[in-house]
C-alpha cells in the first residue's frame, strides 16, 4: 500500500508540474482572442504553446517548479506519519527525474538541501475524515507570486477601507495594482477575509483549488468575486505587465471567523501557471482530476 | 523582429527601443541574487572576461545531466526587480550589454542603461520549457557547489531566444507606462 502511495503521489507531482487543469486553459485560450495588442497576444500565445509543450515533454512548464502544498483527506485506517513519509519519498524522486527544481533554501546557510525538503517544506495539511477514501490536493506554488501577495488590515486609512466588503474589495484593487506583472500577470487572486494570520493565508490559497466556473455558495463573495474580477481586469495592466485587457484570470474569496480585535484581508497571488491537481485513491484504484 | 546576437556592443544596444520584438543568439550567463551580490562584493577578474559584451539571464533553471553533460529542462525567467540594487554596477563593472528577466526594474537600473549603453529585456514569466528549447548548450557552470542549482552561473548558448525590450537605453520603461496608465484607473477605482 505504501508503494502504491508514493508511486501515485510521483505522479500526482508530474501532472501538477507539466500540466494545467482544462478551464486555465480554456481561460487562457479565451484571453488570447479577447487581446488586441501583439504584446498582449505575444505573451499568451507563449504561454499556451509553452504548457502544450510541457505536457508533450512531460518538462515543468515553469523552472520555478514552487513549494509544493498538499492537502489531505484520510481515511481513520490510514496513519499520518506514514503517509508523509511516502510523500517525501516521492517528492524525493520528483526533484532527481527533475520534475522539481530543488527549491528549499537553509535560510541561515543559504544551502539548497537539493531534494525540495526541509524545516517546513513540503507543506501538508492534514484531515482525517469519515469517507473510505484517500484525497490529496496538491499545489505548486511558484515563488514570484508569492513575493507579491500583501497581508492587510482593516481599517486602512490610506486606502479608506472599512471592516466591511468594500474595504475588503479596496485591498484586493491595490494588491493586484501593486503586483503590476511582478507575480506573472496573468495572475489568480486568492483571498481570505478575516481568520488569524496563519489560517488566513492557508485558506487564501486553498480558495485557489476551486474550478473558475463554479460559484462561490456565499451569494455576497460570489458577487464580490464577480466584481473584483471585471474591475481588475479594467487596472490594464496587462499579461506580464505589457498593457492589455487580461490583468487577472480569476477571483476566489472566503471568509472566517476573526477576532474582535482584527480583520485581516490575505491575498495569494498566483502566478498564471496555477498548477493544481487533485488524487483520489479508493479501493486500490487511483484517479486524478 | 531584431537579431541579438551576442556578444554585442554599445551601438547596437543603442539603436534598440522599447516594445522592439527581439531574438537573441549566441553565448549569455545566468546570474540571479547569489551571482549579483558575488559580482559586486569585489572585482572578479574571471568574470569581467565572460561577462563583457553579453547579457545576464535572470534565471533559475530545472536542469538534468544526460550522459555525464548537463542539459537545461525548463529555464524561464525569474523576477529581476531583486537584482535592483546591483544591476547598474554590474553592467559597469563587468561590461554587460543588458539583463534579460521578467517584470521590469527600477529607476537605478533604468538611469544605468542610458549611462552605459544597455537594454533591459523580458521573457515571458512561467514559459520555461519553451525557453529551454531555445538553449542549445549548457558551455559551463561557475559556483554550482556554493550556490546550488537556481542560484549558479550557468554558461548557456541560446539560438533565438524570443524577448521584448521594456527598457531602452534612451531611458525609456515600458513598466513605467503601465504602472502610470494603471494607477489612473486605480485611483477611480478605489475613489482617490
Amino acid at each position: 500500500m505504501s508503494e502504491h502511495i508514493k508511486k501515485a503521489t510521483l505522479e500526482l507531482l508530474r501532472r501538477a508540474a507539466t500540466t494545467l487543469p482544462s478551464d486555465i486553459m480554456n481561460t487562457l485560450a479565451r484571453a488570447y482572442e479577447n487581446e488586441e495588442s501583439d504584446a498582449a497576444k505575444m505573451n499568451l500565445k507563449v504561454i499556451l504553446d509553452n504548457v502544450r509543450i510541457a505536457g508533450e515533454q512531460s518538462l515543468p512548464m515553469c523552472q520555478d517548479t514552487g513549494a509544493p502544498i498538499f492537502w489531505i483527506h484520510y481515511p481513520r485506517s490510514y496513519s499520518q506519519a506514514e503517509l508523509r513519509r511516502k510523500m517525501n519519498e516521492a517528492v524525493r524522486v520528483a526533484s532527481q527525474i527533475p520534475y522539481l527544481r530543488p527549491n528549499a533554501v537553509d535560510s541561515i546557510t543559504g544551502k539548497n538541501s537539493g531534494d525540495n525538503i526541509g524545516a517546513g517544506v513540503p507543506v501538508y495539511h492534514f484531515e482525517e475524515w469519515d469517507e473510505n477514501y484517500l484525497k490529496v490536493e496538491l499545489m505548486l506554488k511558484g515563488g514570484g507570486s508569492e513575493n507579491v501577495s500583501p497581508q492587510y488590515k482593516l481599517p486602512d486609512s490610506s486606502l479608506g477601507g472599512g471592516r466591511n466588503l468594500e474595504g475588503v474589495r479596496r485591498c484586493v484593487i491595490d494588491a493586484v495594482f501593486k503586483a503590476q506583472g511582478l507575480g506573472c500577470a496573468p495572475g489568480v487572486i486568492g483571498v481570505a477575509i478575516g481568520g488569524n494570520r496563519d489560517t488566513a493565508y492557508a485558506a487564501a490559497k486553498k480558495a485557489l483549488m476551486r474550478p473558475f466556473d463554479d460559484q462561490n455558495s456565499m451569494p455576497e463573495l460570489n458577487e464580490l468575486e464577480q466584481r473584483l474580477l471585471k474591475e481588475l481586469n479594467e487596472l490594464g495592466i496587462g499579461p506580464m505587465g505589457f498593457g492589455g485587457k487580461t490583468t487577472v484570470l480569476a477571483v476566489k474569496a472566503v471568509a472566517l471567523h476573526r477576532l474582535p480585535a482584527c480583520f485581516f484581508v490575505s491575498i495569494a497571488y498566483n502566478c498564471w501557471a496555477l498548477r493544481r491537481q487533485t488524487m483520489i485513491i479508493k479501493g486500490g484504484e487511483v484517479s486524478y482530476d | 523582429m531584431t537579431e541579438l546576437r551576442l556578444p554585442t556592443d554599445e551601438a547596437t544596444i543603442r539603436e534598440l527601443n522599447v516594445g522592439d520584438f527581439v531574438e537573441i543568439t549566441g553565448v549569455m550567463f545566468t546570474g540571479r541574487d547569489s551571482a549579483h551580490s558575488f559580482l559586486m562584493e569585489k572585482e572578479r577578474e574571471k568574470f569581467k572576461e565572460l561577462l563583457e559584451g553579453r547579457i545576464i539571464y535572470h534565471c533559475g533553471p530545472v536542469v538534468k545531466k544526460v550522459d555525464g553533460e548537463w542539459k537545461f529542462i525548463s529555464a524561464g525567467p525569474t523576477t529581476s526587480i531583486r537584482e535592483e540594487p546591483f544591476q547598474a554596477d554590474v553592467f559597469k563593472r563587468y561590461g554587460l550589454r543588458g539583463a534579460l528577466g521578467k517584470g521590469g526594474m527600477g529607476k537605478k537600473t533604468i538611469a544605468g542603461c542610458k549611462e552605459f549603453g544597455a537594454v533591459y529585456l523580458h521573457a515571458v514569466g512561467g514559459a520555461g520549457a519553451l525557453a529551454a528549447a531555445s538553449v542549445k548548450r549548457v558551455k559551463n557552470v561557475y559556483m554550482l557547489e556554493e550556490f546550488g542549482v537556481p542560484e549558479a552561473f550557468w554558461e548557456i548558448e541560446v539560438e533565438r531566444f524570443p524577448a521584448v525590450v521594456t527598457i531602452d537605453s534612451k531611458g525609456r520603461s515600458l513598466h513605467e507606462k503601465v504602472r502610470a496608465d494603471s494607477e489612473v484607473i486605480y485611483k477611480k477605482l478605489i475613489g482617490m
